[in-house]
């Protein structure tokens, strides 16, 4: 039997509805369920979204607009990243190329320095590894602050500064060299002092990992016809180690970008003598809070954050598993 | 596992035994600096070894009036004050979020794994114009939370504790549901004490962190007498050039803002090196 048409058009939506309700129900019922759960991860989430991820979203915002902290933002499209990398003369010639500079070596150079030391601790017996990889992780605790008194001293320009000291005492040099006012040398400086103190919690993982490594492996290889250590390191380490070593990567990534403010510390002025080791950050600080273009500055920390995400993605690519998803 | 080292073995000891005395001198600079009397650091030519220690540097440090309004000892207790609190609280929220991320199953549960584990990388210093600005809307400029609340949330010390507790058997857990205990109970009857290394560990990691920071004091506070010790040793320096007294005194300063540092992570070292095996990202 046919059911008359004002039956039906009352009868969908309702079962329509009541379809929704129970969706809806049985979503606030899951919810309900798992609300000691919600309840736990809320403070996380809360500080999460109000200091981290609000800043970043904030960050983009800004950088679409002029803004002094006097007057509220002005928006000016793309007016701020069109003059980046147009006219922004300092940026192009310096800035960039000196964070480049910066960024391999550290990053990259100092990664793969502190995995080949993972691995040539590991090998050792346990006590003077310890005691060793100690000795390794020290620096990097020793706060960009703390050391600034000693380096100071160790780097002073002067015939009084102790490396210039010792290396006039060997005959290295003839004359003091200003370390960390020259334009040739402070680069290398803040290079050697930012690898010293590298050595940290990704170093650590690392080292952790190639210990776990099953000895059975090592074993089974030799059998298979592995011959020397370095196919060892490359068939079984390596493999092994990867979920270590990609956590090592992402904070080498981290560790280079925080310790952007270096070449500011080491010679105690921003802008860096002839902007001879200005990073992206001390470029951004300069804009932001001594020009008060916060707009601008903005845009620079969007340029900084998307070169840090697309680090991020290479490491997943060479270090994350293909496994899941 | 072969107790008696090969030769190879020695000679490699040799070497990254070198190697680790090089990397060390910088630190074993900071001591001998500190204990230098006035005498010795600016001797010529200049000497690595302090002969007549003293204490001089740090009386010094303490009765530093002149340098700055507020005496030493206020930094001190204010860096001492804000880390103690920011290890604690950083503690409490990463062990909940990481328990519930590993062991409970909810809607959105996914989504703040992907994008905890993104904010790993993520450093403050890139985005320090809004943060200052969300800071100051809080109303918490020169109060002590500024100090605290922009560290809560810490998505190393998520990551770390939430492997760890990934490790933790999913049996022993649902006995002690049967066994009527809370969730509230399980986590810290249970997970807690078993992760203890962890908790060792992001304790550590969060103390270096704020100890060390500068961030706060520099741009979310204006009263002097609510910073922080790096501030003031980076006061102590950056005139440093001009000021020739004042080395010693931040030699000394220097001293005090690292050995915490290395205290707490000698005493923790073997529970963060235990942590780190599970660090791995997949």
């Amino acid at each position: 039997m046919k059911t008359p048409s004002y039956e039906r058009v009352i009868e969908m939506p309702y079962s329509f509805r009541s379809k929704l309700w129970l969706k809806l129900k049985s979503l606030g019922r899951r919810i309900w369920l798992a609300r000691t759960s919600y309840l736990m991860v809320a403070p996380f989430v809360i500080c999460f979204v109000i200091f981290i991820l609000l800043p970043v979203l904030g960050a983009i915002g800004l950088s679409f607009t002029f803004y002094n902290m006097i007057e509220p933002p002005r928006y000016v499209g793309l007016l701020n990243y069109v003059y980046l990398f147009t006219e922004d003369d300092v940026f192009m010639t310096h800035v960039l190329p000196n964070t480049f500079t910066f960024a391999v070596i550290v990053g990259p150079g100092g990664y793969l320095l502190s995995f080949l030391l993972a691995w040539l601790l590991a090998q050792l017996p346990g006590k003077i590894r310890t005691f060793l990889s100690l000795a390794w992780y020290t620096p990097s605790m020793a706060a960009a602050v703390a050391m600034s008194a000693i380096w100071l001293v160790v780097f002073s320009g002067d015939r009084v500064g102790y490396l210039n000291s010792f290396l006039l005492g060997l005959g290295v040099i003839d004359e003091p060299i200003n370390w960390v006012h020259s334009v040739e040398w402070l680069m290398p400086v803040m290079i050697v002092v930012t690898l010293w103190s590298s050595m940290g919690v990704g170093f650590l993982a690392m080292m952790a990992g190639v210990l776990n490594v099953d000895s059975q492996l090592y074993e089974a290889a030799k059998i298979d016809g592995i011959r020397n250590r370095f196919q060892e390191i490359i068939y079984i380490t390596i493999p092994s180690v990867k979920p270590q070593m990609l956590f090592g990567a992402v904070m080498a990534i981290v560790n280079t970008l925080q310790a952007g403010s270096i070449g500011v510390t080491l010679s105690g002025q921003n802008p860096t003598p002839q902007y001879a080791g200005q990073l992206v950050l001390n470029h951004i600080d300069d804009f932001a809070f001594q020009r008060y273009e916060m707009g601008y500055a903005a845009a620079i920390s969007v340029v900084l954050l998307i070169i840090v995400y697309l680090s991020s993605k290479l490491a997943w690519a060479l270090f994350g598993s293909r496994g899941d998803e | 596992m072969k107790l008696q080292m090969d030769k190879t073995q020695i000679v490699l000891t040799i070497i990254l035994g070198l190697l680790a005395i090089f990397m060390l001198l910088p630190i074993v600079f900071i001591f001998m600096q500190a204990f230098k009397p006035l005498s010795e650091l600016f001797l010529y030519p200049p000497r690595f070894y302090v002969m007549n220690p003293t204490l001089q540097n740090f009386t010094q440090l303490l009765v530093s009036v002149d340098v700055a309004v507020v005496p030493v000892v206020r930094y001190i207790f204010n860096s001492i004050l804000t880390s103690s609190i920011t290890v604690v609280v950083v503690v409490i929220v990463s062990t909940m979020v990481a328990y519930a991320l590993s062991k409970h199953n909810f809607i959105g549960k996914n989504t703040i794994l992907d994008v905890t584990i993104m904010a790993l990388m993520f450093a403050p210093q890139a985005v320090l114009i809004p943060r200052y600005i969300i800071i100051q809307r809080l109303g918490i400029i020169d109060t002590y939370l500024a100090h605290i609340l922009p560290f809560v949330a810490a998505p190393v010390s998520v990551f770390l504790f939430k492997q760890f507790v990934d490790q933790v058997p999913d049996d022993l857990l649902a006995s002690a549901r049967i066994d009527g205990a809370s969730e509230w109970h399980i986590l810290f009857n249970i997970i807690l004490p078993i992760c203890r290394p962890a908790v060792s560990t992001i304790a550590l990691l969060t103390f270096q962190a704020t100890w060390n920071t500068l961030e706060p004091s520099i741009y979310y506070i204006e009263n002097e007498a609510m910073r922080t010790l790096p501030f003031f040793l980076g006061t102590l320096t950056s005139g440093l050039a001009n000021n020739v007294a004042g080395q010693g005194a931040a030699a000394a300063a220097g001293l005090l803002l690292f050995l915490p540092n290395l205290i707490f992570f000698l005493i923790m070292q073997s529970r963060v090196i235990q942590t780190m095996a599970y660090s791995g990202l997949k």
